[in-house]
């Protein structure tokens, strides 16, 4: 194709909500004012509803025209692209798939945030696609890359990150208009200009801010830390004791991790003294962007069950509780609804206060009781496996268990599941890679369906 | 009112001749319709050309000087009906919805219409939803066409023609008595561009002129004998009269060359692409100059034969550019040059793909085998760019509802219900509850057209077993819904649920209203009761729900519908405002009163990471777009955490979510106070001095 076309081409790929039909707005206003013929469009319509949409747009010089009028195509073609926009980084990735990013021509300027996928999201455990492929796949493909975040930048500064990409663009060079053509489409465009200016100078400047490197913790040491807090320095003790049973490094180092997690299990004491942790407020009004000063009340969704409640009981009273079938249906519908519980107002504080107190009663509580037994069972299983492999699998296991209530128990089933799955493939070479793909299955899904398939047949 | 405002653009629909208008392709054909002389118009609104709906529902002061009567149809059938006032009187008429779907709604009326022929030009305007983005079966309007002999219209992809075609559709509907079609693809609705204006024109003839002076032809009603004299008519003299109006007027068009042994036939909206594909392979430049002869058919039905003879005649191959299928065109042009004793070669579907929309990538190759096999040119071989390593991680986003969406909470509560009360059959609709067959709800086994999901679910009639499930909106349960749906379940004696989610708004096609709308709207008669309409036509289990958020007691009448050993229909309405037109309702009146002062209080949900397990069950009985995962922050933690972003508008489903469910205690909400007033402050101060007092760690 003859280097002689006057035209750029663009493409705009964003997710609905995020602007993309503003920042085409822009572009067409940016080339309008400066004698340049635009043209957009874009497939809206379902996928404005969350999907992924592509804009695009064809710019052409108005002294041309006296050649005819221009036939602008309605969409990109692989190989005829200019700049891609991409507003997150998958997005970047999609443009890549779909051939519009090629290194004899395309700029390719996007977000490195990401806006998890309903499928990545929704995952039992980890599901996220791997960024880094869509950064070596635009350092292949891409005649120049301009990637940061974004979404940090419109955070900052307020503003849609329509303009902060576009700050990226008009840095980028690849339009012949000046800085300041782009800052008058905004203000022309009346829509929240003032933020949208600063957001633009922060893509024009198109740096992601400093962060300081996170400095390598200890895991043993942060297991220590967490048990005093979590208990006492006795509790703490018998953490170290119970760690030297393992004497394989890897090994230790993935039980140091598994067994804080497991004997730091969350029981009501537990919660009420998270939720009451003199940091936490702070932590709270910076996740909610609350402005230095501003009153801002919390109330917690919680739901202790009559289970919880006898758990927290001195053992032989709780346990006689639960299993008192009358007593449960005269105390469970106390427990049945979920309670709002306002940790900014005194009184419920008090309360949580109280609770988070009690726990120095902990070992003495049914739940302890429970979980000891658990914790002591899986212990012996870890330290009897000669394989360091296998322990080390065995020890990620405890991940199966998690949250409260139902989700507790299907996780607990699913441990149980893998464990006797175990006993049966123990000393055998592939115990590590079955214990492994288990897990793996096991976190699959919900209700356990997958794990079942994998389940080795009797 | 409609999501988008469009007073701006109406300001642009008064321009005159010497000025020039620039904006979107739908609102061009706007433009152009009053550019016409059109006396009445009328639609129904969906993607892509629910802009024009929304556009002339913001021109009602504009229209009524012109004498321009334009109304919302209740369906796309009641628009087509329409249309009856241009068979007996000189009104000039245009009808517009989304095809096929609207098409299909509006064929009775069409055939109606087309079999008797017109007196005022009649020009029913589709927005095909075809190809990437479309959310609607793949079909053509094309054979609709054929079938009831209406004149087809696709022009190029660009303003001029665009409006041109608008005007000459006009006449050419009056010059051969019958409705013409004016095909617009998704892109050219969408396409910004500029066109040189012209004066509007206020109508020769009104619909009061009809309406105070009234003249019948029985000639023209469908009933025999007159209806096999429409037949006739039609091949004898309407067709013959089409022809010849299309090849006086050069609706059709050719560029490049005249001579040579390869040629290539193009759907006018698909000449952009076939442009750009042959410039990026040297054969053409910006400017539409193509280096091989194209024949551009701005009207597909029907073809012109001495046109296409003339073209095709010496010509060894001919490529046919045919979006869809079946290929209607393909066929005829070989009926045409069998005819003709051509022997030119017609290729079509042989080198471009059966089926899907004509890329830019798939007309490029289609171009590329035609010119290897009939032009000489060996395809130049390209070097495969290995990108499945970055496939696997790329995901795919289907739709979903919106942040704080109150069909959410419907659907979380239906999951939980069939938790207890196992699997039931969904019959599905049309409208963004449709979303609900997606993850993470995964709930619906069919949907079968608007309003059609009670219809969709009437084979299922035992009372003695489960009772099937059907999903309805408030725009299905208008456009036909009561009638087909819930009369003829109350009629056939049905013991399913249906459940009509009353969101205020025809929400999915961009928030217009309708008859039960809450809003008041000057133009329209709103606030008409789903539940009255319901009880009207014999329903007696009705139980609305006007807090679509709170999913226990959604979960309570769900069930008890599903249970009860009541008889006939249940009917249960789901009302929540539609939350992303409340939000643009709301959301600058809350900035207005924080601005002048006034205390308000923003609500929105916040997860705590330290309490977070990483099991994610909230998300998989939430799906909302503001709840999503971020890295753990305990360094001990492997799994994503839950988060909530600050896009979160606080409808509250998070924390009924973890109370319905018993999830972790990690949801909060948070009250953010603006405007204090001293009482708030004096609280706020002599709380933090206690609480301090007592705080841990």
């Amino acid at each position: 194709m003859a280097e002689t076309r006057k035209r750029i081409t663009i493409a705009v790929l964003a997710l609905g909500g995020q602007g993309g039909g503003v920042l085409s707005d822009w572009l067409i206003a940016v080339a309008e004012q400066n004698g340049w013929y635009a043209q957009a469009t874009s497939v809206q319509g379902v996928a404005q509803r969350t999907g992924s949409t592509v804009y695009y747009l064809e710019l052409f010089p108005e002294g041309e025209l006296r050649k005819g009028e221009p036939v602008l195509a309605l969409m990109p073609a692989p190989g005829d692209v200019d700049v891609v926009i991409a507003s997150e980084l998958m997005e970047a990735g999609r443009a890549i798939l779909r051939g519009f990013v090629t290194p004899d021509r395309t700029t390719l300027i996007a977000s490195t945030h990401r806006i998890y996928a309903i499928a990545e999201k929704s995952a039992v455990s980890g599901g996220a696609g791997d960024g880094s492929k869509v950064m070596e796949a635009a350092a292949k493909n891409a005649k120049a890359v301009v990637m940061f975040d974004m979404d940090a930048a419109s955070e900052r500064n307020g503003a849609a990150i329509s303009a902060v990409m576009l700050g990226a663009l008009a840095a980028s060079g690849t339009l012949p208009f000046p800085r300041d053509a782009f800052e008058t489409a905004i203000r022309d465009s009346r829509i929240a200009v003032d933020a949208n200016l600063a957001g633009f100078a922060a893509g024009f400047e198109g740096r992601d801010a400093d962060k300081a490197p996170a400095a390598p913790i200890d895991v043993v040491q942060e297991g220590v830390r967490r048990l005093t807090e979590y208990q006492d320095a006795d509790y703490a003790a018998l953490y170290l004791e119970r760690l030297k049973a393992f004497a394989d490094p890897q090994v230790r180092t993935e039980m140091a991790r598994a067994l804080a997690l497991w004997m730091s299990y969350e029981d009501v004491m537990r919660v009420s003294q998270l939720k009451i942790r003199r940091a936490r407020m702070d932590e709270v009004r910076e996740e909610v962007k609350a402005l230095p000063g501003q009153i801002v009340h919390v109330s917690e969704y919680m739901h202790p069950r009559w289970e919880e409640v006898c758990d927290t009981l001195p053992a032989g009273l709780g346990a006689w509780l639960l299993g008192n079938r009358s007593l449960k249906r005269l105390f469970a519908p106390f427990f049945a609804k979920g309670r709002r519980v306002r940790t900014t107002n005194v009184g419920w504080f008090l309360m949580l206060s109280m609770l988070a107190r009690r726990r120095r009663k902990r070992r003495k509580t049914l739940r302890y009781r429970t979980e000891n037994t658990r914790i002591e069972v899986w212990l012996a299983a870890v330290a009897g496996e000669a394989d360091p492999a296998a322990a080390i699998e065995l020890a990620r296991a405890q991940n199966l268990i998690k949250g409260y209530g139902d989700t507790h128990a299907r996780g607990l089933a699913k441990f149980e599941t893998v464990m006797e799955a175990y006993r049966r493939v123990r000393g055998t070479p592939d115990a590590a890679s079955t214990l492994r793909r288990l897990r793996e299955a096991a976190l699959k899904d919900e209700d356990g369906a997958a794990l079942e398939r994998a389940l080795p047949s009797q | 009112m409609a999501e988008r405002s469009f007073k701006a653009e109406v300001e642009q629909l008064r321009i005159g001749a010497g000025e020039e208008f620039r904006g979107e392709g739908i609102l061009a054909v706007t433009k152009a319709l009053l550019q016409s002389g059109v006396a009445y118009v009328g639609g129904y609104q969906g993607s892509p050309i629910s802009h024009l709906i929304d556009v002339f529902s913001d021109a009602n002061d504009l229209l009524a000087e012109l004498d321009v009567h334009f109304e919302q149809s209740a369906s796309e059938a009641a628009a087509a009906a329409m249309l009856a006032a241009s068979v007996n009187y000189p009104l000039r008429g245009a009808v517009a919805w989304k095809s096929v779907v609207g098409t299909n709604v509006a064929s009775d009326a069409l055939s109606n219409v087309a079999s008797g022929g017109v007196t005022g030009g009649v020009l029913v305007i589709v927005g095909e939803d075809y190809g990437e983005g479309s959310s609607i079966m793949q079909e053509r309007g094309h054979a609709f066409a054929m079938k009831s002999q209406m004149w087809l219209l696709d022009p190029r992809p660009n303003l001029p023609s665009i409006v041109n075609m608008v005007e000459k559709g006009f006449q050419l509907s009056e010059a051969s008595h019958t409705p013409v079609m004016l095909e617009l693809r998704v892109r050219a609705c969408h396409l910004h561009g500029r066109f040189q204006a012209k004066d509007n024109v206020r109508p020769r003839f009104t619909v009061r002129d009809a309406a105070d002076n009234p003249v019948r032809d029985t000639e023209r009603i469908v009933l025999p004998p007159a209806n096999f004299l429409h037949e006739r008519e039609k091949i004898e003299q309407r067709w013959p009269a089409a022809i010849k109006f299309v090849a006086e007027n050069k609706l059709n068009e050719r560029f490049g060359p005249d001579g040579g042994d390869i040629g290539i036939i193009v759907q006018g909206g698909l000449f952009n692409t076939l442009n750009r594909a042959l410039e990026l392979k040297d054969l053409s430049d910006s400017f539409g100059n193509t280096k091989l002869p194209v024949y551009v058919l701005n009207v597909t039905y029907p073809l012109i034969p001495d046109e296409v003879r003339d073209f095709c005649a010496g010509k060894r191959a001919v490529l046919i550019v045919e979006e869809g299928q079946p290929e209607f065109i393909e066929h005829e042009l070989n009926t045409i040059l069998r005819r003709a004793d051509l022997n030119t070669r017609i290729v079509g579907k042989e080198v471009l793909p059966r089926a899907g929309e004509y890329t830019a990538q798939a007309v490029g190759d289609g171009v590329t085998k035609f010119l290897a096999q009939w032009g000489g040119m060996p395809a130049a071989a390209t070097a495969p760019n290995d990108l499945a390593a970055l496939a696997r991680e790329v995901p795919q986003r289907p739709a979903g509802f919106c942040t704080g969406c109150p069909e959410r909470p419907l659907f979380t509560a239906m999951k939980l219900v069939q938790r207890e009360l196992g699997q039931h059959h969904v019959s599905a609709d049309i409208g963004c509850h449709l979303f609900s067959i997606l993850p993470p709800f995964n709930i619906g086994n069919t949907t079968m057209g608007y309003g059609l999901g009670t219809a969709g679910a009437s084979a299922f009639k035992r009372s003695d077993g489960k009772r099937a499930i059907a999903v309805m909106g408030d725009g299905g349960f208008w456009h036909n819904g009561l009638t087909s749906g819930i009369g003829n379940a109350v009629f056939n004696r049905d013991d399913n649920l249906t459940i009509v989610v009353d969101n205020g708004y025809s929400a999915a096609t961009g928030g217009q209203d309708l008859l039960s709308s809450a809003a008041d709207n000057k133009n329209r008669s709103t606030k008409h009761a789903i539940e009255t309409a319901a009880r009207g036509i014999g329903v007696s289990w009705v139980r609305s729900v006007d807090d679509t958020y709170d999913v226990k007691r959604m979960q309570d009448v769900l069930r008890e519908a599903l249970t009860t050993k009541e008889k006939g229909p249940k009917l249960v309405i789901a009302q929540s405002e539609c939350m992303l037109n409340k939000q643009r309702r709301t959301r600058p009146l809350f900035a207005k009163a924080v601005k002048d002062g006034k205390r308000m209080v923003r609500e929105r949900f916040g997860v705590d990471p330290a309490t977070c397990t990483g099991d994610h069950a909230c998300i998989r009985l939430s799906g909302c777009p503001s709840l999503t995962i971020k890295p753990n922050p305990d360094p001990l933690k492997t799994d994503p955490v839950a988060h909530v972003d600050n896009s979160c508008v606080g409808c509250g489903l998070c924390g009924e979510i973890s109370h319905a469910d018993v999830l972790c205690p990690s949801f909060y909400k948070a009250e953010i106070v603006f405007n204090p007033t001293w009482r708030d402050r004096a609280a706020a101060w002599l709380r933090s001095h206690l609480i301090a007092l007592f705080a841990h760690g």
